[in-house]
Formats: C-alpha cells, sequence, structure tokens
C-alpha cells in the first residue's frame, strides 16, 4: 500500500487530506502515480498542472521522475504564500 | 543591560539556553519583518517583548477592518494608518527600549539589499511570491538567515534558511523554484484562519529568536507543513538544488 497525503491547495482540490491506495500496476514514479491519480477525472485531472507542485517520498522532497515503491509514504504540497 | 532590563527580561535569562549572554544578543540585534499582516503581527509582537534592540517592518498596505480578524498588531483605532506605523505603536507600547523603523512601501530588490545587509536575521511575513523570492535572494546574497512563514486558509508552512552555513544550505528558491506560475492565493479572496497566522507568526518569532541567542537548534533543509483542519503536522527533508539560480555556486557572482 501507498499512503498519499495532500496539503494546501492540493488537498482543497481533491477533498481529502489522506489516502491509502495499493501501488496501481504499471505505475514506477511519481509522476506515473499523478497520471494514475489524474485518471480519477474531475479535480483530480488538473493535479499534475498545480504551479510548482512539490512531492515528498518518506518525508524527502525528491523529483517527480523519482522512483516509488509499496510502503511508500507521498505527500504533495504547493508553495504557499499569505501572511 | 540595565537592572530594569535584567528584572525584564528575567524569564529569559533563567533558561540556560539563553542566559545573560543570549539576551545580551537579543538586546543588541537588528531584525527585519517583511510584512506586518497576519504573520507580522505576532512576529513582531514576540521579538520586541523578548527586548530585540531593533525591529524593521515594511509594508505597503493601511490597516483595513477586514485586516482585524488575524492582525493583532493592529486595532479598531488606527484603522487608516499604515501599518508599519500602527505596529510601531503597538510595539513601543509594550517596550519603548526597542528601536522600530518602518518601511511603509513595498519593496523591491534595490532597497531590500540595503535592509537585509543591515540585519542579522530576516522574517518573510510577505503574502506574495514575488517578494519572498526577492527577499531570499537578498538573504543569499549578504548571507543572512531567513525564517520564512506562509498561511492561507487553514494550511501553513515554515522553514529556515541560513545561507551563513558554507555546506550549501539550500535556499527557499531551492525549495520552490521561482517559476512565474504557482497558483498564488491570496488571504484576501481566499480566507485565512486567525489563530493559523498566529501559529505560524509565533514559530516565526521562536526560530528568529534561537538564531539570535544561539539557543537550542536550527533545523534548515527542512520544511514543516501544518494542516491546520487536522492540526497534523508533517515535514519534509530538501536539499540544495545543484542548479538553483539563486544560490547554486555558478549563480553566485
Amino acid at each position: 500500500m501507498l499512503t498519499i497525503l495532500y496539503f494546501a491547495s492540493v488537498r482543497e482540490r481533491v477533498g481529502r487530506a489522506a489516502e491509502e491506495l495499493a501501488l496501481p500496476a504499471g505505475v514506477a514514479d511519481v509522476a506515473g502515480l499523478l497520471r494514475h491519480l489524474g485518471e480519477r477525472g474531475g479535480a483530480w485531472e488538473g493535479l499534475a498542472r498545480i504551479g510548482n507542485l512539490r512531492c515528498a517520498v518518506n518525508q524527502q522532497m525528491v523529483a517527480l521522475d523519482s522512483p516509488i515503491a509499496d510502503g511508500d509514504e507521498l505527500a504533495f504540497f504547493p508553495p504557499v504564500t499569505g501572511g | 543591560m540595565n537592572d530594569r532590563q535584567l528584572l525584564r527580561y528575567s524569564r529569559h535569562i533563567l533558561l540556560d539556553e539563553i542566559g545573560i549572554a543570549g539576551q545580551q544578543r537579543l538586546v543588541d540585534a537588528r531584525a527585519l519583518i517583511i510584512g506586518a499582516g497576519g504573520l507580522g503581527s505576532p512576529a513582531a509582537l514576540y521579538l520586541a517583548s523578548a527586548g530585540v534592540g531593533r525591529i524593521t517592518l515594511v509594508d505597503g498596505d493601511t490597516v483595513d477592518l477586514t485586516n482585524l480578524q488575524r492582525q493583532i498588531l493592529h486595532s479598531e483605532d488606527r484603522l487608516g494608518q499604515t501599518k508599519v506605523s500602527s505596529g510601531q505603536t503597538a510595539l513601543r507600547g509594550i517596550n519603548p527600549d526597542v528601536l522600530v523603523e518602518t518601511v511603509p512601501h513595498r519593496v523591491s530588490d534595490k532597497p531590500l539589499a540595503a535592509l537585509v545587509a543591515d540585519a542579522d536575521v530576516v522574517l518573510d511575513c510577505s503574502d506574495n511570491f514575488a517578494t519572498r523570492h526577492a527577499v531570499n535572494r537578498a538573504c543569499v546574497r549578504h548571507r543572512k538567515p531567513l525564517v520564512s512563514g506562509a498561511a492561507i486558509r487553514f494550511a501553513g508552512q515554515l522553514a529556515v534558511f541560513d545561507s551563513r552555513r558554507g555546506d550549501g544550505g539550500p535556499c527557499y528558491n531551492c525549495l520552490f523554484p521561482e517559476t512565474g506560475e504557482a497558483d498564488e492565493v491570496r488571504c484576501a479572496v481566499m480566507g485565512v484562519f486567525a489563530p493559523l497566522a498566529g501559529i505560524i507568526g509565533t514559530m516565526q518569532a521562536a526560530e528568529a529568536l534561537k538564531l539570535i541567542a544561539g539557543a537550542g537548534e536550527i533545523i534548515v533543509g527542512r520544511l514543516w507543513l501544518l494542516d491546520g483542519l487536522a492540526m497534523e503536522w508533517r515535514s519534509v527533508r530538501f536539499g540544495q538544488d545543484p542548479q538553483c539560480a539563486v544560490c547554486a555556486p555558478s549563480a553566485i557572482k
């Protein structure tokens, strides 16, 4: 299973803070997972297009072409401003 | 410090991690606070009450009724004043020993460079990415520690950058490169939960005071993410981007 966390505007866009998901067949990296999530349609489709979307795998920020594996915790977050 | 200051700051001096030496560093220090709004309010109040000797407030806005729900530096009787002037009044009321300087406009690169060069620590409490990147560039160039906070709706972020370190610590641009395409969501249209600004701004004050006093550990290369609805924190580590347009060796002139 993957644990996926969503923060700030990403959380608001997809309407949830976290989910558990079995590693989808054929998904090997963060970008692949974003494509898989986008297939849910609706708000999920634009996920990969959020400006400057960042991803951490197991609490380490990584590039979107980084590999993922069963058991990983992923966190998606955008830059936040507002002061 | 005189006797009155020793008494005023006695609860800090009692802390072994601060003591007289640490408190003296606070009294001698100069802090630059960019933005006197939701984050800058608690940050400035704590820095002033804790005795930071000189505080420079930078903000181009005036106090509006809609600010008062969370911007605790300001008050009903100062509506319409510049935020920096209102803030100066508030800080003087708390601690007249603190010299409060005001810059009543939004700063671009050039004036920012002089302000940053003159500071011991910089707190980014601003509400827009252009300012965040300008502040970061100035802090990298002048090798000043930067305590960066952000808060919108129920979400907060906090990170400390310290380009004084010789080990190539990351900068704000390593974390969120300036692309010009980030979703800029502003409090003005998106709303912000009042105490969220207090939580993040107060953490900025804590890290700034620790940096100046030399207390505890300053964790660089880590971004704290707060989900205020679940009241859960996560932190993620990030490194220097070797291609960073601001802090990579090839980018620093």
